[in-house]
């Protein structure tokens, strides 16, 4: 049960309650609690309210309570996942390490006895390890808990304060001047002076209270919603109806399923695009001079986009029609639906996209050329006359084992093939084998000289999917967080308290959360065309 | 004359207003000057800082206008931009407060700041495909803004520092102090040895196998220290024989060491001198200059300026980078060094407003931690570019 505790000016105030949150009188017996019984100055730390935290202290859970609501562990938190977050960085992370070694021998491979510490004690996956995510979720915690345990009573001690203040209040207060004999004119310059300035005037009994920009001690707190939002979103972002991803290698001229649509989206690459900057552009040849390679200046995939007209039998194209097309560059990815389809990666010219070879007669006339397909399935390519050639065997990226020539991938990138040449009745008159650009008759009758014509490489596009619903709640998150550092650190909670006292003398009292420096200024400022002593900085000097 | 030309030139008359600025903020210091030359100087020393920022900034225009991209995109264009917005930043602060002391300091880390960058290559390069974004300009400018403001702290810190400490005994504090100060002489020894020998145009040459191919390094400085396992090539030249440590990555580890090794000793010898001439710590020398400064005014400028540049660099550094990296790579944070280190830049600033506003942290604490923060900003700019490359790096 809760126990009010009732202050002298009549207002009834909770258990823990520092200050009167009507007159701000110091209350009996809690003056420990920020430390008052010691100081000169009364602790103006939130009000003085009373926070559940600092009130009660006894079972369990108002240890934990009291524990994640405190700064301090707060910042041992922030400051731990500081250290370890920079700790991390010391060596690649192994996701962005790029190597096929496997983790536990690469680190001490690369960087020796420090590396394998590094590896032993989990940086290299550290980010997503066990302990880093515990003590993120820790400091997420303490921010829901510490600003609940705040911004509760802090409200209450905002909206319940008088303008009459109890005279000790005023007192220790930092900022406080007394003087006296003050006529009525003065008092009123120095109210009207400080309306110039915009505070808000409110008034009782003849006392005063001036005060401006409130709004700002919820700036701490605002901002922690923000964070925790963003928090928030990186839990909801775990759930793939929230986010999800894939990465689909596509070859020009080719056609593939956007991976992480089941079947709706197909993506054709119909051309790629590399360009590099031209080494004598005025501008740069300074600096191109030099670079031993050609730099770079476009990854550019010429995509369309089609969606599916009906189901999809499994290993076919279904019929579909055109949806998008897009020049898909680094920094420009395409948007299909809620799908981002972004330029990721590259071979370039890395496979076979057609070969072309010459077929002549011994007397060097034309018996016709044909362009073989490597990613195509097709075994017979006409000549003239009826002639054709045949694909007997073919090894996308030939290798040669003991047990002959085979293919270490289903990608041409080192395309072999044998081929035979049948006339028109269907008879073998010569067997080639293709490889390393190269033909070699493999038959002593080979009657034809076949000659390499052409060979076309094509480039092979990576491209990355994504779809991500999470990303808006990031952006408001972090909108939110920058409106309450801005609401918090731009704008100054500032009260002045005008304090009458029956010999007529007054008492002024300044009171303001951040930038005293400011606060001292307005004060001055308004005082300007009075003969008021000006507020002395009663806290000792730095 | 080119853009080009025509930029360095503006580039090098900032540098010298920002130093004839700094020599009449000198002029403000002191007891023995009347109030009126005091305040004389000072207008002085602010409207000459500001035609050095204007030239700066036509600097950063006409490189703008020559290369066809925001000139931020390598080591010393982002460096000089760095420089030109801490000054942009006392500009702003001095108006607020008007205290001189801070531009008596800032200026002078400033033009060092600058004239590090400058000790980079300047030629204007192109742009490869990830940085061309709108964004990264948005992204970089805005995080260096903050950066910069951020640096702003680190100069009322180090005054404040100088004031405050107790200089007629060593303890920690002295020691520290000295410590920064010597980093500062450092830098300005590191420009002065690049530039010396790039004048005598010394070089010398080794040669490295590197992924099973020969690979040059060129010193254009004499060897203190050798590339680990290389063959010097160049006869005749002076070597010490010594050789960086074989964990030292890159094959310009050697070369890096050896730099900064030079910069080590020429610092040091530097620094000897000053204490020589003024027969006691730097720190104790330069204190009674600072006499008539308000130590409260200081460490609230310090305070403010963590206060502005802290949403800034959130702005900047996490949140346009993150969509920028989204927009480009499609994610927002991929623990790339250079983001954690925004990261850890950040984290680090939230610890000093938490300290300062929830444990009352001020005055010669809160001043420690702005020392600390501006080590870490260097830290990502410096080190985390030279050293711990990621897909940022610029050098
Ligand atoms: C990385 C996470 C955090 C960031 C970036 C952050 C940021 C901030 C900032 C900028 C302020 C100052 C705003 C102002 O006073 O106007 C602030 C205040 C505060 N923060 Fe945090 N915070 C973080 C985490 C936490 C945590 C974990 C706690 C829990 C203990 C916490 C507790 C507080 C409190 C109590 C204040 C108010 C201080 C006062 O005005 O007396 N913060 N926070």
């Amino acid at each position: 049960m809760m126990k009010k505790v009732k202050c002298e000016c009549g207002h009834i105030n909770h258990e823990g309650t520092v200050l009167c949150e009507a007159c701000g009188k110091p209350i009996e017996g809690n003056q420990h609690i920020d430390g008052n019984d010691q100081n000169k100055l009364l602790n103006m730390r939130y009000d003085g309210s009373a926070r559940r935290s600092q009130t009660y202290k006894r079972t369990f859970i108002d240890k934990t309570w009291a524990f994640f609501s405190s700064v301090k562990v707060g910042v041992w938190l922030i400051a731990l996942a500081l250290i370890a977050s920079a700790i991390g960085t010391i060596y690649p992370q192994y996701m962005n390490a790029n190597t096929p070694i496997p983790a536990n021998q690469y680190y001490e491979q690369e960087y020796g006895i420090t590396g394998q510490i590094f590896y032993q004690l989990g940086f290299h996956e550290l980010y997503s390890s066990w302990w880093f995510i515990i003590l993120i979720a820790l400091i997420g915690i303490s921010l829901v808990i510490c600003s609940i345990d705040r911004v509760v009573p802090l409200h209450r001690a905002l909206k319940n304060q008088k303008p009459k203040r109890h005279e000790i209040f005023v007192k220790r207060q930092r900022f406080f001047a007394e003087t006296e004999n003050v006529n009525q004119s003065e008092r009123k310059t120095l109210i009207e002076n400080l309306k110039k300035r915009r505070y808000k005037i409110t008034e009782q009994d003849g006392h005063i209270m001036a005060e401006k920009n409130r709004f700002s001690r919820w700036g701490p707190y605002v901002n922690h919603i923000g964070l925790i939002i963003i928090l928030l979103a990186a839990i909801l972002r775990m759930f793939p109806f929230m986010y999800d991803e894939g990465y689909v290698w596509v070859r020009e001229g080719e056609t593939r399923e956007v991976p992480t649509t089941n079947g709706e989206y197909y993506i054709e690459n119909e051309k790629f695009v590399y360009e590099t900057w031209d080494r004598h552009d005025d501008r740069f040849q300074e600096a191109l001079k030099n670079e031993e390679f050609d730099v770079p200046s476009n990854f550019q995939t010429n995509a369309v986009v089609y969606k599916a007209k009906e189901e999809v039998v499994t290993g076919q194209l279904p019929e579909m029609e055109e949806v998008k097309r897009h020049e898909i560059r680094l920094n420009e990815p395409l948007n299909v639906d809620s799908y981002k389809i972004y330029q990721s990666g590259t071979q370039l010219r890395s496979e076979y996209g057609r070969i072309t070879l010459s077929v002549n007669n011994e007397d060097g006339s034309s018996l016709g050329s044909f362009g073989f397909l490597p990613n195509n399935n097709k075994r017979e390519y006409e000549l003239n006359d009826g002639y054709i050639a045949y694909i007997d065997s073919y090894y996308p990226e030939l290798e040669f084992t003991e047990e002959g020539p085979s293919s270490s991938s289903k990608h041409p990138r080192n395309p072999g093939f044998v081929f035979e040449v049948h006339n028109p009745n269907g008879d073998v008159e010569g067997r080639y084998f293709y490889l390393g650009e190269q033909i070699i008759p493999l038959s002593d009758d080979s009657v034809y000289n076949v000659d390499v014509e052409d060979t076309e490489l094509i480039t092979a596009t990576g491209l990355l999917v994504q779809k991500d619903h999470s990303l808006i709640y990031f952006l408001i998150g972090a909108m939110i967080f920058m409106v309450g550092v801005a609401q918090g650190l731009y704008w100054h909670h500032r009260r002045v308290w005008i304090h009458p006292k029956e010999d007529g003398s007054l008492l002024i009292a300044g009171h303001t959360n951040k930038n005293w420096y400011g606060l001292k200024e307005d004060i001055r400022q308004a005082m300007s065309d009075t003969s008021l002593n000006l507020v002395k900085d009663q806290q000792e000097k730095l | 004359m080119d853009y080009h030309a025509i930029s360095s030139n503006f580039l090098y008359a900032a540098f010298v207003l920002y130093l004839i600025a700094t020599i009449f903020f000198g002029a403000t210091m002191g007891n023995k000057r009347t109030e009126n030359v005091k305040s004389k100087a000072a207008a002085i020393g602010i409207s000459v800082t500001i035609l050095g920022f204007i030239s700066h900034l036509v600097a950063f225009i006409v490189r703008w206008i020559a290369s066809g991209h925001a000139p931020i995109g390598n080591m010393f264009e982002f460096i000089s931009f760095f420089g030109m917005m801490m000054v942009f930043g006392f500009i702003v602060i001095y108006f607020i407060y008007r205290e001189t002391t801070v531009g008596l300091f800032a200026l002078p880390i400033a033009v060092l700041i600058i004239g590090y960058g400058s000790m980079f290559p300047t030629e204007i390069s192109p742009l490869v495909p990830s940085l061309q974004s709108n964004w990264l300009y948005i992204h970089v400018t805005t995080a260096a803004l903050g950066e910069a403001i951020l640096a702003i702290s680190f100069v009322a810190g180090l005054v404040y520092l100088i004031k405050k400490i107790d200089q007629t005994s060593t303890s920690k504090h002295t020691t520290w102090l000295e410590i920064v100060l010597f980093l500062l002489i450092t830098t300005l020894a590191f420009i002065i040895v690049t530039i010396t020998f790039n004048t005598t145009g010394y070089e010398s040459t080794f040669t490295k196998e590197v992924a099973e191919q020969e690979t040059e390094i060129t010193y254009h400085m004499p060897i203190l220290i050798e590339p680990n396992d290389a063959e010097l090539v160049t006869d005749g030249v002076f070597t010490t024989g010594f050789e960086a440590p074989k964990w030292m990555q890159g094959e310009d580890a050697g070369k890096k060491l050896n730099t900064l090794v030079w910069s080590l000793l020429v610092g040091l010898g530097l620094y000897g001198i000053i204490r020589l001439i003024v027969r006691k710590r730097v720190a104790a020398a330069i204190q009674p200059k600072l006499d008539n400064v308000n130590l409260e005014k200081v460490d609230e400028i310090m305070y403010r300026a963590v206060a502005i540049g802290f949403p800034i660099f959130t702005l900047g550094a996490l949140i346009f980078a993150a969509i920028w990296a989204q927009e480009a790579w499609g994610r927002f944070w991929g623990w790339d060094p250079k983001e954690v280190w925004a990261l850890v830049t950040w984290l680090f600033y939230a610890v000093f407003l938490h300290l300062r506003l929830g444990a009352g942290w001020h005055g010669e604490k809160s001043a420690w931690l702005a020392v600390i923060g501006f080590a870490i900003i260097m830290m990502n700019l410096i080190v985390v570019n030279l050293v711990i490359a990621g897909i940022h790096s610029y050098a």
